[in-house]
């Protein structure tokens, strides 16, 4: 169990790295399925274990010369208040149905980015890891 | 690049807060889309920006939670210290990959958590 969970630990970090999420989706459901925590727990805990994992990767960004520290900053901490208004919000909304509107609006929003990036592949075929702008 | 006005910043970031907090999904998700699509950042810029606004976040919830008594210790470090591990190989390895194929596949992404939200 401790090594499925390390594994799956790995794995949030890769997802992480590569896409600049938390990983928390990979997280908590090792942390409530592998390592047995309740799903308040759970969720809690991977809000710890994230910390470390994005100022990793961000300091790696940053090394790579992507990182805009300004904007990061100046984001998280809104992003650290409105949070607190989220939580409450869930005890007012019908969240049941602002939950199917959120996923429509992702799935809206996927075929978006998938679209924007398939306009940018078949823009520059041959573009590699190099970076234009 | 120029780095976004305050205001835009300000709306990016109680976006992403107030999505996170509803639905308790990660602020990545909502917050990367929103600066490639809206601000313009391609990929690595978007995914680096938002890893640091995640450190902010995720510090003043687990700070919450540390209060509440909701956090393990050894369960934070069996899967933080391999995940520190994984986020090496992700942000080496996004280096490497095309920025146009991250993008297509953080959509891939984008619909997986769509179905986790609804199934929840």
């Amino acid at each position: 169990m401790i090594a499925l969970a390390i594994i799956i630990g790995v794995a949030a970090g890769v997802l992480s790295g590569l896409f600049g999420i938390g990983g928390g989706i990979l997280l908590v459901p090792a942390l409530a399925l592998v390592l047995g925590l309740g799903h308040v727990e759970a969720e809690a805990t991977s809000l710890l274990a994230i910390i470390p994992v994005a100022a990793v990767g961000a300091w790696r960004q940053k090394g790579y010369g992507n990182l805009d520290v300004r904007a990061g900053l100046t984001i998280g901490a809104f992003a650290a208040v409105a949070a607190i208004v989220g939580v409450a919000l869930v005890n007012v909304l019908p969240v049941d149905l602002v939950r199917y509107a959120f996923a429509v609006l992702m799935l809206y929003v996927a075929w978006r980015m998938a679209a924007s990036a398939i306009a940018q592949l078949r823009a520059e075929p041959d573009s590699t890891a190099s970076d234009g702008s | 690049m120029a780095s976004p006005r305050i205001s835009q910043l300000a709306i990016l970031g109680i976006t992403t807060g107030i999505f996170s907090g509803l639905f308790g999904v990660g602020g990545g998700i909502v917050l990367v889309p929103l600066l490639v699509l809206w601000i313009g950042f391609d990929e690595r810029r978007a995914a680096a920006t938002s890893l640091l606004a995640i450190v902010i976040a995720a510090s003043a919830g687990a700070a919450t939670q540390l209060i509440y008594g909701n956090v393990h210790f050894v369960a934070a470090l069996t899967v933080g210290i391999p995940a520190v591990g994984g986020v090496l190989i992700g942000t080496w390895l996004q280096q490497r990959i095309p920025v146009a194929l991250v993008q297509l596949l953080f959509s891939v992404l984008l619909v997986a958590v769509a179905v986790l939200v609804v199934l929840r």
